[in-house]
């Protein structure tokens, strides 16, 4: 029997690694985590306290990409298709943090569940041309329990009774919500006018003090900056909660170069990488849990040749489509003080009979927006950046239209899946450490961009009758003929990645098991939004530390967790979604 | 005084950065806030050490809490090969040219202050601008420092007594107070 390290050598430290940690280690398992960016968030002895390092400062957050990657060491590439030849970006492309916590750091900790149909949209809503449109190996039923789990893990803060879409739930949120942004408060009153279901968005942001960490305190540095009080939960909790058992060591500056297969390439013997100082390394582990992201974990699976017997790792690439609806106000909105976004609508996510006719003008059976974020605010910097140089630059500034005049609209909505999109390894660009740096090649399908259309002008509506003066509406990516098209911002800049190693029973036609596990490999796991069949129109967060929570727990041979839909004549009950 | 510029090459940079965030009633502008002082730290980073990239933390000392920004944060191996490359340029090093070689911001600013003359600070502001449109590259990059230097951190050289902020009427960066409850949800 060969000697092993660990228990399980876990790639990439982000909400789903992190969370597999956490299930792991409390398990009795032993872990090694290997992160190839830096430890910026805390100390890795006891206590594992904070390390200082995050910090209301937009230069280093904004500018310099402190948390990484850095495009210069990390760079990406972009194509919208094999017609544009090699590449027609490189840079920053869907840049998600590379450092110790991951995505989890820089998100702003928005963590809705997603709901029923969104588990089975080929069986309830049906195929689309050009799209693979296939159904999860799990349902919602079976999702509950684990969503609960990641509430609790994370710390949500939410109103269970809000949302007259969601889905049921066996309990009541860990937190009440935080307090109201003002802008939100402005726009959600309209929306309400207009027929529409504003909610208090469920956060990852603590309310009151939460296991061991306090209220957040509104400094308004919250997506893409951190949280410097410990308020947010992601990713520091989970992550925290597996050293504190002793049996969890996280390797930071260390980069996996490859996935090490034995005689048989049926099983993962561990796992190679290399150190800060180039100096290569083997960590032999009874268990590879693969959770790098759905941009990176595709990149490791290619350049290991594993995995990928279904020809498929790497594809089904999905984004959100996101939709920006723009208004400026006369009068001042502080967006920039609170949790960046505190109100969500999920009502495009359900399409009435109007929707329904427009998608069937666009040629389609159906189509479906996504979450409608309310909320508002750049800092100066990038205010300053987006304001015009020259003579009316600092009058402007004075002003504010952007920073404290602006509120904002942004719908992610649903991308359909197809094989088409994809990451690959760019033949020529490197990456630091002298690997192939991931492509991508991607367009969206004309659903996205009929369903953009179709919801666009009601959000400008709102936007008016909540007292904008001028209202617009973009999106990204952008459309062709529209500003940005030709331009850098012609690749996604949404920071929601999935569906790049697809989950399901058949391994002809998907990578990942209905357990994450690789259909070629059984000790191998992928445990991030690379398993995503479908996008839904959500974030993905919650979903991704769920999954892990089932996938983790089952790995370690643990019950499923079970939970009880509350009966129809409860408070819980009432508040529940048919 | 400058660290890396040359006095006259300092002059320019804010002579320029002027006409891109030019001062008004109730605003410094970028010359008075300090941008150059900002684009003088960024070149001249590794002149000191910890090298003037990240700021330290969690607080500035601004709203209480420990001064931490003033401490600059060691950087890692890696985010020091990505700084040097990117200021100094590749110059030919291996290390610095796995993708080809990189011209480094010091090189571009000296030869873009060269070319926006030796007497720009004493022609017009219309020739100053038509100097600067004549060099759209180096405007843009100008001006996405001279945005950071008003509006910044003030422990990166600009946004001197965060001038910027208050003019603005931005409070900047108030941990570890933040916002009441009051002051996020009400009208003002």
């Amino acid at each position: 029997m060969m000697t092993t390290d660990c228990d399980a050598v876990i790639v990439g430290t982000g909400p789903g690694g992190s969370t597999v940690a956490d299930v792991l280690t409390a398990a009795g398992w032993s872990v090694i985590m290997l992160e190839k960016g830096a430890n910026h968030l805390l100390a890795l002895e006891s206590p594992y306290e904070g390390l200082g390092r995050i910090t209301n400062d937009e230069i280093k957050f904004m500018r310099r990409w402190f948390l990484g990657p850095d495009p210069f060491l990390e760079p990406r590439t972009f194509r919208r298709s094999d017609a544009d030849g090699e590449r027609l970006l490189t840079g920053e492309v869907n840049n998600l943090p590379s450092t110790v916590g991951g995505g989890g750091f820089h998100a702003d900790g928005k963590l809705p569940r997603f709901r029923d149909v969104d588990f089975k949209a080929a069986s309830e809503l049906g195929p689309i041309d050009g799209a693979d449109v296939v159904d999860w190996p799990v349902d919602y039923d079976e999702m509950e329990p684990y969503y609960a789990a990641a509430e609790r893990i994370i710390g949500v803060a939410g109103d269970h009774t809000g949302n007259p879409f969601a889905a049921w739930r066996s309990g009541p949120y860990p937190m009440p919500p935080g307090p109201d942004m003002y802008c939100a408060i402005v726009t959600s009153e309209a929306a309400v006018e207009r027929g529409l279901h504003p909610y208090r968005a469920p956060t990852g942001v603590n309310s009151v003090e939460y296991d061991g960490r306090p209220a957040c305190n509104n400094c308004g540095f919250c997506a893409y900056f951190g949280c410097p009080i410990e308020a947010k939960g992601d990713p520091i909790a989970p992550l925290r909660n597996a050293l504190r058992t002793g049996r969890c060591e996280v390797r930071p500056e260390s980069y996996v170069v490859r996935v090490d297969l034995d005689g048989t390439s049926r099983t993962a013997q561990g796992v190679t990488y290399l150190d800060v100082d180039g100096m290569e390394h083997v960590v032999r582990a009874r268990n590879v849990v693969i959770a790098a992201g759905a941009f990176e974990t595709p990149r490791l699976l290619l350049r290991s040749e594993v995995g990928n017997s279904s020809g498929n790792v790497g594809r089904y690439l999905m984004y959100h489509f996101q939709t920006y609806t723009l208004g400026l106000f006369p009068f001042r909105l502080h967006a920039y003080r609170g949790r960046a976004v505190t109100h969500l609508h999920d009502d495009f996510l359900a399409p009435d009979a109007a929707a329904l006719a427009a998608a069937r003008d666009a040629g389609l059976p159906y189509f479906r927006g996504g979450i409608v974020e309310h909320g508002g605010a750049a800092h100066p910097m990038m205010e300053a950046v987006h304001t015009p140089a020259g003579a009316h630059h600092s009058r402007t500034m004075l002003q504010s239209p952007m920073r404290d005049r602006m509120a904002a609209f942004t719908m992610q909505g649903e991308d359909l899946p197809q094989r088409t999109n994809r990451i690959d390894l760019d033949p020529a660009i490197r990456d630091v450490w002298g690997f192939p740096a991931g492509r991508v090649t991607y367009q969206p399908h004309r659903h996205e961009i009929a369903a953009s259309r179709h919801w666009a002008p009601l959000l400008e509506t709102v936007m008016k009758d909540a007292g904008a003066t001028h209202t617009f509406s973009v999106t990204s990516p952008p459309l062709a003929g529209e500003p940005g098209a030709d331009t850098p911002f012609m690749a996604s800049v949404s920071r929601h990645i999935m569906g790049t190693t697809r989950m399901g029973s058949d391994p002809r036609t998907t990578v990942c098991d209905p357990w994450q596990r690789l259909h070629d490999v059984e000790n191998v796991m992928v445990a991030d939004s690379s398993v995503f069949p479908t996008s839904a129109g959500y974030g993905p967060t919650l979903t991704i530390v769920a999954l892990a929570v089932r996938a983790a727990r089952a790995l370690a041979g643990l019950e499923p967790l079970r939970s009880q839909r509350p009966a129809p004549d409860t408070e819980l009950g009432r508040f529940s979604a048919v | 005084m400058p660290i890396w510029f040359e006095e006259r090459e300092h002059a320019v940079v804010r002579a320029a950065v002027h006409r891109l965030i030019p001062a008004c009633e109730d605003h410094p502008g970028a010359a008075d806030a300090g941008a150059a002082d900002y684009i003088d730290g960024l070149l001249g980073a590794f002149l000191v050490d910890p090298p003037r990239i990240f700021a330290g933390g969690p607080f500035s000392g601004r709203y209480g809490g420990d001064p931490g920004f003033e401490r600059f944060t060691p950087l890692t191996r890696h985010q020091e090969l990505a700084w040097r490359t990117r200021i100094e340029g590749s110059q030919g090093r291996a290390e610095r040219e796995f993708n080809g070689p990189v011209v480094g911001l010091q090189e571009v600013y000296r030869e873009g202050l060269a070319k926006l003359g030796a007497d720009f600070c004493d022609v017009d502001g219309d020739e100053q601008d038509r100097r600067l449109d004549a060099l759209p590259a180096f405007k843009h990059l100008l001006y996405e420092h001279a945005c950071e230097g008003t509006y910044g951190a003030p422990e990166y050289g600009g946004n001197r007594d965060c001038l910027a902020w208050v003019a603005i009427k931005f409070p900047g960066d108030v941990q570890p107070r933040g916002y009441t409850d009051e002051e996020v949800s009400g009208r003002v």
